[in-house]
């Protein structure tokens, strides 16, 4: 520990006496991906910004803005990502209580993994049209139901405004809860042996030792999922929705949300900047978001460098 | 008697836990079974007992798949994924060395930043690139898809490449430049062969990601020989509407690449997929 420290004090030194040649030479390094990145980003959110307060060619100020957030549409679309949220305490509780499990688990644990894990790779648009399959009205989950006698379960699934945005979120959550297993088992297992020497000398259960001792040592990378998943449910669900209800957010706008309401914005109502304007409240959403990631990230960006 | 307890109650535990698992592991399983087993079905089969085995397995849905426009989009996937996961790892290794090595003011912010960037919607990003690709005419063309994936990958894999480059030991970079190595020799020939695992994780991670992309694919690729298998895939749906086993076939074809890789490299995608929130504690 010591001697890491007294290394890197060294390091310091010498970048202090060149720091000149050595930031010239950092730039030349990493110009071409900054360049792709200004390019990607810098221009692409610059743009947005500007078009969201024109309107063909003229200043508008908030128009736009006023206009998008008064439309029943996008607000319904909001309430659709925020209602989607909720699944994210469902996924860490899930992916938390798999991840023990595997952990604990010796025999099949690498088949129970790659399992668990398979859902995390397909690609969404497939994912999608199969489940679309499944939840018809005639579809694998009503046959299932009715053969195990469990008819008044048996639903129209994405045809029932009431319910058609839960099917779709416990499709996102049967997806996205292995990324979670996964990372939270690579935390437990790298958890030294000692952690849980006191529980077992305690006596104490399977469940205490792991609420108690488990969850507040992987913390930092419950939080990190957290956030993923939670700007995934902001603003990565397009796939999911755009697939399963063939582009249209229905039944009704049982299922719009907002990257839909921009992409039918800008290219199926040919009104770009209103699509710029929602993509701009869009973006404050995640920024807060962001902000988040950028804390922890920055957090362990620090202790890479200290290291 | 205290540890007959004992015993019995982890008894139970691991019954229990292996019933969570087995519930767990059918579920995640079943979906890719009845995609698999149907795409071999009739429509009739296929309604009656979506979770028969096929009786009499046709490759019917196969062939009407694939004489669809199958290999055309299989072949843009290939290349698009190719394409932008090469030029990702180039440019994204040589930044990485720009932040691991030197140290320059501001290199913690600037790199935060750039970080942060994985989490901005593409949305965002589809309207001003759109018009902008209008303008250029280079709509329906692969390098403008293949360069707004490489700007979306950048970040997560400059982020990765850096935290790894930093753990090599000071010592071994030393000794290179007390030979008087210059630093894209020292780069090249010491930096990027111990990289191996590093680099295959990443390729790995940004595969995934590229092959299953479909928003930026269905706004920009809108003739027909130029979609990606995903955008192929999801206009499929409602043309085969009466005819799943075909729907099911196709999906097979498009997730089969990624099953096999998924099947040699999981160590890689596990690696690449944790690398984002353990490292640096």
């Amino acid at each position: 520990m010591k001697l890491t420290r007294v290394k890197s004090e060294a390091v310091g030194v010498v970048s202090r006496q060149r720091p000149a040649r050595s930031s010239r030479e950092a730039f030349l390094w990493i110009a071409p991906a900054a360049l792709v990145i200004l390019f990607i980003f810098g221009y692409s959110v610059v743009t947005v910004l500007i078009q969201s307060f024109r309107y063909d060619g003229d200043w508008v100020g908030f128009e736009n803005f006023s206009i998008v957030i008064t439309d029943p549409i996008f607000l319904t679309a909001l309430k659709h990502n925020g209602q989607l949220l909720l699944a994210v305490p469902v996924l860490i509780t899930l992916a938390f209580i798999i991840a023990i499990a595997l952990f604990e688990t010796r025999r099949g644990m690498r088949f129970y993994r790659s399992a668990v894990f398979l859902p995390y790779v397909l690609p969404i648009p497939v994912v999608a049209v199969v489940f679309g399959q499944i939840y018809q009205l005639n579809g694998a989950l009503n046959i299932f139901l009715k053969s195990v006698g469990l008819d008044f379960l048996a639903k129209d699934w994405l045809g029932d405004p009431a319910i058609a945005l839960g099917t779709m979120s416990s499709v996102i959550i049967w997806k996205e809860v292995g990324f979670g297993v996964i990372l939270m088992l690579a935390h437990i297992i790298s958890l030294p042996n000692e952690t849980y020497e006191a529980a077992r000398i305690d006596g104490a259960g399977f469940w205490r030792t792991h609420f108690s001792i488990t969850r507040p040592a992987i913390l930092n990378t419950i939080v990190f999922y957290g956030v993923i998943e939670a700007i995934t449910m902001v603003s990565w669900v397009f796939n999911y929705v755009y697939v399963m209800s063939n582009g249209l957010g229905g039944p009704g706008n049982a299922t719009m949300v907002s990257e839909l309401y921009i992409y039918r914005s800008a290219f199926q109502n040919k009104a770009p900047e209103l699509a710029a304007a929602a993509a701009v409240f869009l973006f404050i959403a995640t920024l807060v978001l962001m902000i988040a990631f950028f804390r922890i990230q920055r957090r362990s960006i620090a202790g890479t460098f200290n290291k | 008697m205290k540890t007959k307890t004992g015993v019995q109650r982890s008894k139970l535990e691991a019954t229990f836990r292996y019933l969570l698992l087995s519930f767990v592991a059918i579920t995640a399983l079943i979906p890719a079974y009845i995609m698999f087993a149907g795409s071999f079905k009739t429509q009739g089969e296929f309604l009656k007992s979506p979770f028969g085995l096929p009786l009499s397995p046709n490759a019917a849905g196969y062939r009407a798949a694939w004489t669809d426009n199958f290999p055309n989009w299989l072949a843009n996937s290939f290349l698009i994924v190719t394409g932008a996961v090469i030029v990702t790892e180039v440019l994204a290794a040589l930044a990485a060395w720009g932040f691991a090595r030197f140290p320059f003011k501001g290199r913690e912010t600037i790199l935060g930043i750039m970080v942060s960037l994985m989490v901005v919607p593409p949305v965002v990003l589809l309207i001003p690139l759109f018009q902008l690709g209008v303008e250029l005419t280079l709509i329906s063309t692969l390098r403008l898809v293949i360069l707004i994936y490489v700007g979306l990958m950048l970040p997560f894999s400059i982020y990765m490449l850096t935290n790894f480059f930093k753990s090599i030991p000071e010592s071994i970079l030393e000794s290179a430049s007390i030979d008087g190595a210059s630093s894209f020799k020292t780069f090249k020939s010491i930096v990027l062969p111990l990289s191996g695992a590093p680099l295959a994780t990443l390729a790995v991670v940004n595969l995934l990601w590229a092959w299953n992309e479909l928003l930026l694919a269905l706004v920009f690729l809108q003739s027909n020989d130029k979609k990606t298998l995903m955008v192929g895939i999801t206009g499929f749906q409602s043309r085969y509407s009466l005819d799943i086993p075909t729907v099911m076939a196709g999906m097979s074809i498009a997730t089969l690449p990624l099953v096999i890789a998924y099947l040699f490299g999981q160590r890689f995608f596990i690696a690449g997929l944790t690398a984002g929130s353990t490292k640096g504690e």
